[in-house]
């Protein structure tokens, strides 16, 4: 498991009304067999499309398996090879060419084939299979070598160079620079594309196996509607529809097959309730410590004498250095005395500056406390989250220790399952709550909100009380009928919340204090 | 030292342009297979680099010729880092055909020295490129491993 932050397992409660429908767009991926191809139509949700836009926050998706992505561009490339005549290699490299936007491609051809074929580097194509050749009299351009019995191989740019040559090249491109999709011919200036069969006859077949898996990402990189999941070690891809341009209406998590949930729109982990563009700059905020430093600095100046650093917090410019006494100025820091009669206010700048400075002084100070109050929320969900990474074996501990000391049966302990599942969605929704709030502007909304958000702050420190208790304590029965009750509550407490700041988002009822419209840039890549 | 496909390759070359080199190009040394020293001229009237003689450095990898060369201007005593945009003062060259992306094995050191020569013959601005003295002090990297933005081909 990686470190970053934490992942949700994969055991979804069945009082939550958000994994359900999750466990049903998953299990409803079988049976859909395609993809669906059309980037610009609406997804192919199937029969359950009305049912599940009753919840606002709430997003379609698809997971799909390697497996699955292998056969779909094995589907396209043969329509693409049946429809337009040529041989799957091509059909492949024009596909790969045009991003896998079949339909474009198809209409491109029709107009011009040969421009086509000549911008995606398969210009002047025959039929002929590609093969090894000796060729007498023949000298490698590469290697300078020109011995008889050379064995060499050209593409349908006829650029030929020996066997040997060819497999250091396309070594070093796909083992070292990770190329597969665009490998030209290397001769100088040629655009001509490796293509697979050609490839298979001057590789060793781990060679190739890297190279069909580099085209495989491919795939899924060059549509916009794919993402990989990010979980370390999974292999799945996401599909989803949502575009860039509605990141700020909608906050799309979805969930993996492998249990990890993620935010179709920047990768990182379901930051529910707050968008996108709110999560990357609260990271950054986060990350760099410049508010605080920026404080400091406001607030903050050294002692013209002794340079011991002093702090002012009060509006008066008259300050002395508590360890050497030294009476100035904090506006101009010259000597106090020589103020002469003004003593409250410096002479040397005028008045309105100085209140100006004071001012911006103090709204500094309220920025970084408001900061701070929030911060230390958000750090706080996020500090629980992260001790409860090893929940799952914790939990699963304390329900063989709670069968022991009850009797009751396996079946009977799942509900603390169900309520640490619960412990660990809340806090991350919560967390985000935090960051949403800080750049959230006043409004009629708000206050909703708040309550919202303070009832489920309430209700997840509750549960989490009672979820502590000692074991001796949990098999009292009483106590487990209060741990169900609220981790349904909680459950339900989350949906409310969630619900309710989606709706308002997807009608641009919020009034952020920056602006949302500067999306982040959506990465799909994996290392 | 060069191994298999690079030093029969290198081998070849050397026994090429030890004979000959076109004009402005001249071989200093090549004592192994590692490093060799080329001096090149501009040819023309170019004012920045009338009369000037400067000293480039090849190093070879194993994979040469898969892998571009690295390719350098030294500095000497009575050989300058020539003007360009596109050359920091250290004497390395932001150039796309010794770049991975840009290099084709068929290109050779002969070939490599004339794309030089005329990226300064046909220079005519007598300056470093942005940020030349900030990347000087901070550069840690292997040219071939710097991500130059090949920002402007015309130079
Ligand atoms: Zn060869
Ligand atoms: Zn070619
Ligand atoms: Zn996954
Ligand atoms: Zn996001
Ligand atoms: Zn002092
Ligand atoms: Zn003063």
């Amino acid at each position: 498991m990686d470190s970053d932050e934490d992942f949700q397992s994969t055991v979804s409660s069945d009082d939550d009304a958000m994994q359900d429908t999750d466990n049903d767009e998953m299990s409803g991926v079988e049976d859909f067999d395609a993809f669906d191809d059309e980037p610009d139509e609406e997804p192919d949700l199937g029969p359950n499309k009305i049912q599940r836009k009753r919840i606002a926050y709430d997003i379609s998706f698809k997971v799909y398996s390697p497996t699955d992505i292998q056969a779909h561009q094995d589907e396209m490339m043969d329509e693409v090879n049946m429809i337009l005549e040529m041989r799957k290699e091509d059909a492949a490299i024009l596909l790969r060419h045009f991003r896998w936007n079949k339909e474009r491609l198809m209409e491109d051809y029709m107009d011009k084939p040969s421009k086509v074929l000549e911008a995606a580097g398969l210009g002047s194509s025959t039929i002929n299979p590609p093969r090894l050749e000796f060729i007498p009299g023949f000298t490698c351009d590469i290697c300078y070598e020109d011995d008889d019995g050379l064995e060499s191989f050209a593409m349908k740019c006829g650029h030929r160079y020996c066997v040997n040559c060819y497999r250091q090249y396309l070594t070093q491109k796909i083992r070292e620079e990770g190329e597969a999709a665009r490998i030209q011919c290397p001769s100088e200036g040629c655009g001509r594309i490796m293509d697979a069969r050609s490839l298979d006859l001057l590789v060793t077949p781990d060679l190739a196996d890297r190279y069909q898996e580099l085209l495989n990402r491919t795939y899924v990189e060059d549509k916009e509607i794919l993402k990989w999941c990010p979980a370390p070690d999974c292999e799945n891809a996401i599909e989803c529809a949502i575009k860039k341009k509605d990141l700020d209406k909608v906050v799309p998590t979805v969930a993996c097959r492998c249990g990890h949930r993620f935010c179709f729109g920047c990768i990182l982990n379901d930051h529910q309730p707050a968008p996108c563009e709110l999560v990357k700059r609260w990271l950054k905020k986060c990350a760099d410590d410049s508010e605080t430093a920026n404080w400091i600095s406001a607030n903050t100046k050294e002692c013209p004498k002794c340079n011991s650093t002093i702090e002012k917090n009060g509006g008066c410019n008259h300050m002395t250095c508590r360890k050497c006494k030294h009476e100035f100025c904090w506006m101009c820091m010259g000597l106090w005395s020589e103020h002469g009669t003004s003593w409250y206010n410096c002479n040397r700048f005028e008045e309105k500056s100085g209140t100006d400075a004071r001012d911006a002084q103090a709204k500094s100070r309220v920025s970084l406390e408001r900061y701070l109050h929030y911060y230390n929320r958000y750090a706080n969900h996020e500090q629980s989250a992260r001790l409860d990474k090893d929940i799952y074996t914790k939990t699963e501990k304390k329900m063989v220790q709670l069968q022991t000391a009850s009797g009751m049966s396996w079946i009977e302990v799942q509900y603390l399952n169900a309520a640490s599942q619960a412990l660990q969605t809340c806090r991350q929704t919560l967390k985000w709550t935090y960051a949403f709030a800080f750049y959230l502007a006043r409004n009629n909304l708000t206050e909703i909100f708040e309550d919202n958000q303070k009832d489920l702050e309430l209700s997840v420190e509750a549960l989490s009380e009672m979820f502590e208790k000692p074991i001796a304590e949990l098999s009292d029965p009483k106590l487990k009928v209060d741990i169900m009750d609220k981790t349904s509550y909680c459950n339900k407490r989350r949906v409310i919340l969630l619900e309710d700041t989606a709706e308002n988002l997807a009608n641009g009822r919020w009034t952020f204090n920056v602006d949302l419209k500067s999306l982040a840039p959506v990465s799909s890549g994996r290392k | 030292m060069a191994a298999g496909l690079g030093a029969k390759r290198l081998g070849k070359e050397l026994s090429k342009i030890s004979s000959s080199l076109p004009p402005g190009i001249t071989l200093v040394s090549a004592e192994n297979l590692e490093e060799w020293f080329l001096d090149i001229k501009v040819l023309d009237q170019n004012p920045i680099y009338a009369g000037e003689t400067y000293r480039l450095k090849f190093k070879f990898s194993k994979s040469y010729p898969i892998e571009p060369p690295e390719v350098t201007f030294v500095k000497l005593s009575d050989r300058p880092i020539p003007m360009h945009p596109h050359i920091y003062s250290n004497g390395i060259i932001c150039l796309d055909l010794l770049g991975s992306q840009g290099w084709s094995p068929v290109q050779n050191v002969e070939s490599v020295c004339m794309s030089i020569q005329s990226m300064l013959t046909g220079n005519t601005k007598n300056e470093r490129p942005p940020g030349d003295e900030e990347f000087v002090r901070a550069n840690r990297l292997r040219p071939r491993d710097i991500d130059f933005y090949y920002h402007d081909n015309t130079v």
